[in-house]
């Protein structure tokens, strides 16, 4: 058997970001408007 | 065989408005990008916070439209995700941030030495039936023993504002003092917080 002689054996594991994180993303992405009027830049949310 | 959609299109799908792609991509890239921010915050929820903030970065720039395809998708956002690292750690160095273990914790040596609301009320209910005994006691020691208690005078102030010598004032509070407990234990009252 293998052994892993790290100390920080944790910094190795992989992890992933809960769906919550995920679904906010998702939400501020479809709320996100960018917003081009002449010379100028807006961001914009709609719900 | 699945045939896996390239970074490319799916970016190319998204700044047309296929919100769909943005989510395949968050979640074919969401173990490798957490991953890399926890090897180095070491913290889940730091993690969740720098994961979430560079997502933000990617959507604001996609949909700003500046975005260019020179490079590839992932190693774009690794970056990003390296500089917030960075900058989490600066602001850290700023304010750090100390978090106790097993054993030490650091609110054994600091707290907050206000009283809460409950023994705040018990405190000042005490305070006022103290009040009230020193009413009970004889007019010269009930005066040495304000002066000395709630005047915060010195028994050289005492004996020089009530024209007494020090021994006297000293006396007339050692037998406030005693009174007083005579009184409490005779009533059994108890003034403790």
């Amino acid at each position: 058997m293998e052994k892993i002689y790290s100390n920080y054996q944790e910094r190795t594991e992989f992890k992933k970001v809960c769906p919550k994180t995920i679904n906010f993303l998702l939400s501020f992405s479809k709320a996100l408007y960018d917003v081009k009027y002449k010379d100028l830049e807006f961001e914009t949310f709609l719900n | 065989m699945e045939l896996q959609i390239e970074d490319s299109e799916l970016v190319r799908d998204y700044i047309s408005g296929d919100e769909k792609a943005l989510e395949i991509l968050i979640h074919r890239h969401n173990q490798r990008i957490t991953s890399f921010i926890y090897s180095k915050v070491l913290d889940r929820d730091i993690t969740e916070d720098i994961f979430q903030d560079t997502f933000i970065k990617v959507i604001k720039t996609l949909k700003k439209g500046t975005y260019s395809e020179e490079g590839k998708f992932l190693p774009w956002v690794m970056r990003i995700a390296h500089n917030l690292i960075i900058d989490h750690f600066r602001k850290n160095k700023r304010m750090p941030m100390f978090e106790g273990n097993e054993d030490f914790n650091i609110f054994s040596v600091i707290g907050d030495d206000k009283l809460n609301a409950e023994k705040q009320l018990i405190k000042d209910q005490i305070d006022t039936d103290l009040r009230e005994l020193i009413e009970e006691l004889p007019d010269d020691q009930k005066e040495v023993l304000v002066m000395r208690i709630y005047k915060d005078m010195s028994f050289k102030e005492i004996s020089e504002n009530t024209g007494v010598s020090i021994n006297t004032a000293l006396g007339r509070m050692r037998y406030a003092l005693i009174n007083l407990r005579k009184i409490i234990e005779k009533h059994n009252i108890v003034l403790t917080n």
